[in-house]
This record gives C-alpha cells, sequence and structure tokens, in this order.
C-alpha cells in the first residue's frame, strides 16, 4: 500500500463512502469545535522533518505535526510564514513551480506522498483543493461539478445526475442551481462560485479538502456560508483551511497551526491557541501585536 | 501587560484606560472601606455618611467599566491575554462594586453605633479591618503588575481573616452574655465585622481571577471540577 493508486481502488468516485451521518438534518450535523473533540481524533496527515527550497532559499524549516482525520485544522501566521506554501505540499501543488526542492516525510495514510513515482492525479483525487479566487471551468454548472467524474472515465448518465445533486446539495448551493444546472457557472455569484468549487472538489469524493483562502474574495454572508458548510463537511472529511483572517481561523477550525519565517511556531486546540497560547510569537500574533 | 505594544495603537490605549479605569474604581473602593472602618472605631458619622454617600461613584464605575468591556469585545474581537485581561476586568468590577456596598453596611452600622455609649475596645475588629482592606490593596496590586505570587498570597491570607472573625464571634459572645444590655451594639459591631469576613472573600474572588488572567488557569473552587 505504498502509493495511492491502491487506494482509489478501493472507492472509485462515483460510490461514495459509507458517511455515517447521511440523511440527517443539517444541524445536527454541524460539528461544532470544542477541546474535547480534538482528542479522540486518529491522524490523517503526518507531516515529519518537512523542509522545503525554492532554489537555495528555504521557506519551510523542519516542519513535523499531526492532523487528525475529519477535524478542520486551520493555519494561521502574516503572509510569507510557509502556511499556503505546506499546504500545497500536501497534494504537491509545488510540484507545478521550478526548482522547488523538498526533503523529509508526508504521509496522507500510508500513502507517501512524496514519493517521485506517485501518480499525482490519483493523489488529487483523494485530496480536493479549493483556492481564493473561485475557478469554475466556462461550462454549465452540472458539467463542472461531473468534471472530475468524467476525467475518471464515468459517463453514466444516471451516475453522473446522482452524483452531481448530491455534490451540490452537500455544498448547500441545490436550491440555488437545481433550475439552471445547464447554464454556465461564470453566471453564478461569488459565493455561489465558491460552493460551486466545494461541490466539484467533493464529487469525486476525497478525503482531505485543502481550502487557501476560500473567503477571502467573499461578502460575510456569503462568507458565513461557506463556513457553516466547513463545519457541516467536517464530519466526514478531513479539512485543512489556510486562512488570514484569524476569526475565520477561530471558528471554524479544531485545531490551530500558528507559522512563522517558515517554521511551526504552535500547534494546538483553536481553544488553546486563541485564549492561552504558550508561544509569546503566537500571543503576540493572535492579540494583534505583530510587526 | 504584554510585553509588545499592540500594532493597532487605539485598541491599546482602550486597553490601557480600562485598566485605568478600575484601579480608579478599586481605589474608591479601598477609601469607602477605611473610611468606614474608620468612622465605626472613632464614632464618626460625618465621616460614615461620606462613605455612604461616595458609593453612588461606585456604582457608576461599574455601570461605566462594563460598557468599556462589552464595547470592546464586539469592536476589537480580543484574543489570548487580551481576552483574559477583558473577561477578568468584567468579573472584578462585580466584586468592587458588590465590596462598595459592605463598606455602605459598615458605614450603616457606625452611623448606628455612633449613637450608642460606646464599646469596649476589641482589637480583633481593628485587625479584621486592616487585613481585609489590606487583601484588596494587595489584589490590585497583582493585578496591575501581573503578579501571581502576590494573588495567590492573597488567597492564603484569607484563612487569617476566617480566623479573626470568628475569634471576634466568640469574643462578642460572650460579651452580650455577661452584659445583655450591650446586645444591641455588640449585634451591630458583629454586622460589622461579618461585612469585613465578606469584603476579605471578594478581594480573594480578585486574586483568583488575576492568577487565571495572567496564566490562563483557573484555580477556584479546586476539587469541584471533574478532570
Amino acid at each position: 500500500m505504498h502509493t495511492s493508486t491502491n487506494s482509489v481502488s478501493t472507492s472509485p468516485p462515483h460510490e461514495p463512502r459509507n458517511r455515517g451521518s447521511e440523511g440527517a438534518t443539517t444541524s445536527s450535523r454541524i460539528n461544532v469545535p470544542t477541546r474535547a473533540s480534538t482528542e479522540d481524533a486518529t491522524e490523517k496527515i503526518r507531516i515529519q522533518n518537512l523542509s522545503l527550497f525554492y532554489g537555495k532559499a528555504q521557506a519551510l524549516f523542519d516542519l513535523s505535526m499531526s492532523i487528525p482525520r475529519n477535524r478542520v485544522t486551520a493555519f494561521i501566521g502574516p503572509s510569507g510564514c510557509g502556511k499556503s506554501t505546506l499546504l500545497r505540499c500536501i497534494n504537491r501543488m509545488n510540484d507545478l513551480i521550478a526548482g522547488v526542492r523538498i526533503t523529509g516525510q508526508l504521509h496522507v495514510d500510508e500513502t507517501d506522498v512524496l514519493d517521485p513515482h506517485l501518480d499525482v492525479i490519483a493523489l488529487r483525487k483523494h485530496i480536493g483543493m479549493v483556492f481564493q479566487k473561485s475557478n469554475p471551468f466556462p461550462k454549465s454548472i452540472y458539467e463542472n461539478v461531473a468534471y472530475g467524474l468524467r476525467i475518471a472515465g464515468v459517463n453514466d448518465k444516471k451516475i453522473l445526475d446522482e452524483v452531481v445533486e448530491r455534490s451540490l446539495r452537500r455544498a448547500a448551493i441545490w436550491d440555488e442551481a437545481k433550475d439552471r444546472l445547464d447554464q454556465s457557472a461564470l453566471g453564478l455569484s461569488g459565493g455561489q462560485q465558491q460552493r460551486l468549487s466545494i461541490a466539484r472538489a467533493i464529487a469525486v469524493d476525497p478525503e482531505v479538502i485543502l481550502m487557501d483562502e476560500p473567503c477571502s474574495a467573499l461578502d460575510p454572508i456569503a462568507t458565513a456560508k461557506i463556513e457553516e458548510l466547513i463545519a457541516e463537511l467536517s464530519s466526514t472529511y478531513t479539512i485543512v483551511i489556510v486562512t488570514h483572517n484569524m476569526q475565520q481561523a477561530a471558528r471554524t477550525s479544531h485545531l490551530t497551526a500558528f507559522f512563522y519565517l517558515g517554521k511551526l511556531i504552535e500547534f494546538d486546540s483553536t481553544v488553546t491557541i486563541f485564549t492561552n497560547p504558550k508561544v509569546q510569537q503566537t500571543e503576540d500574533y493572535v492579540t494583534g501585536r505583530f510587526g | 501587560m504584554a510585553p509588545e505594544m499592540h500594532t493597532d495603537k487605539v485598541y491599546e490605549a482602550e486597553l490601557s484606560q480600562l485598566r485605568d479605569r478600575l484601579l480608579v474604581m478599586g481605589g474608591k473602593v479601598e477609601a469607602a472601606i477605611a473610611g468606614s472602618v474608620r468612622a465605626l472605631t472613632e464614632r464618626d458619622p460625618a465621616l460614615a455618611e461620606k462613605v455612604i454617600a461616595g458609593d453612588r461613584d461606585v456604582n457608576r464605575a461599574e455601570v461605566e467599566i462594563d460598557d468599556m468591556c462589552r464595547r470592546l469585545l464586539a469592536l476589537r474581537q480580543p484574543a489570548a491575554s487580551d481576552l483574559r485581561f477583558i473577561t477578568t476586568a468584567l468579573k472584578i468590577v462585580t466584586d468592587l462594586e458588590r465590596m462598595g456596598d459592605l463598606a455602605v453596611n459598615v458605614a450603616e452600622r457606625a452611623l448606628d453605633l455612633s449613637h450608642s455609649p460606646p464599646s469596649r475596645p476589641f482589637h480583633d475588629l481593628t485587625e479584621l479591618a486592616d487585613l481585609s482592606a489590606m487583601q484588596l490593596a494587595k489584589a490590585l496590586d497583582a493585578f496591575v503588575e501581573r503578579d501571581v505570587k502576590k494573588a495567590e498570597e492573597v488567597i492564603a491570607d484569607d484563612d487569617r481573616l476566617d480566623t479573626l472573625y470568628h475569634r471576634l464571634f466568640n469574643d462578642l459572645l460572650a460579651y452580650m452574655m455577661e452584659d445583655s444590655r450591650v446586645i444591641r451594639r455588640a449585634t451591630s459591631t458583629m454586622f460589622a465585622a461579618k461585612q469585613l469576613e465578606r469584603f476579605g472573600d471578594h478581594a480573594t474572588n480578585v486574586a483568583e481571577m488575576v492568577v487565571y488572567m495572567v496564566r490562563g488557569t483557573d484555580v477556584r473552587h479546586p476539587g469541584s471540577r471533574g478532570g
């Protein structure tokens, strides 16, 4: 079970794993972050002594952390602290940048993510990503969500219909989109586009969802909808979110990691980070005494 | 306060203004308890009246500080030590206001006793008064200096207050049994002593909140919390 291709076969994209909470009411599925909830979680992502270099410049320094399954973990820190760079290591997005060298280890379950022979396309099926700027394809709403499945060779209309509806429902955009599925996704508002991006990410039934500043271009109401969605999805997905907005980290995450100048300064339950952090640099950052 | 200054100077100024207001209020309560005890021991009705009238300032300070805290919470969304400082201020202010009321109660007894013939002096009453006033002064120092050690001394010294109060209680009881004519006076004195003992309890509350504010750990009610 070295590469992710094995686990791909155990979980075809059109057959979702058993979601324990499926069918429950929305409100009962909302996962309120608490200190206790971080304790019974098992490890999903293991990062060991990870360093990253852009040419000769080192951007990440000997990072080690364990990110729990089915929890929301937030990465916070000032610009240039390495939080997005680390996020992009998790699904090998840094491969796209020339001259990047990574040392150390990064595992998602048993998959050695940094293995040069790894099937990166298969990896990204398991690790979805939502970006700061929503990026719908210039296609219909339906095709945007179905895209990942079509790539994977699924063309059965019945399965596609099912997955599109289920994904849009889970991403809390079904009611707004159901009567215009064949219309261009570019006609949706920013907040709707971002929820569509989340629907597209979950259509291929990933295990991990990475979010890089998912709300920074959205108004407060659209932001609240995404945050509610994050809370709901966290019962079935492992979510890692990078955010500049500390209140957002406080509101949405179970655990918070604070990075500064490429180093992991402190990683603890979100309640601890925001009420009683142990490291002075974290204290200075969350109270606004920085720089 | 925390070693670094806020990036936002206005926020920094608001926090230090809140601290200053609390200290001014604490100073008023210190003066009130000292005044009421002096009115009691020196049989000074004018001073007692002054303490009673001064309570309005303490009450107004409570309302203003509460309002400042709510505004800071709503507008600044404080975190970590700032959050602990502001929530501590919100709790301390309630204790201080109550301590002001207790000083008024003592002043009212002083007023009552000033119309009666003098009792024999009770050494423990003076000591109880001095110690409870000192407990507040020390708790406020601990708050300003973020001094956990000093706060813990306040918490530990509450036992001394309790001991003094119980000794005085028995002393007054014996005094009443010897001579039933003093019952009214002695009961008033006993009531005043009880107020001083309660005053000390509130000083302990302040000290406990200071420990929380500095360390982030709650030292109240040991043993009553599971885990």
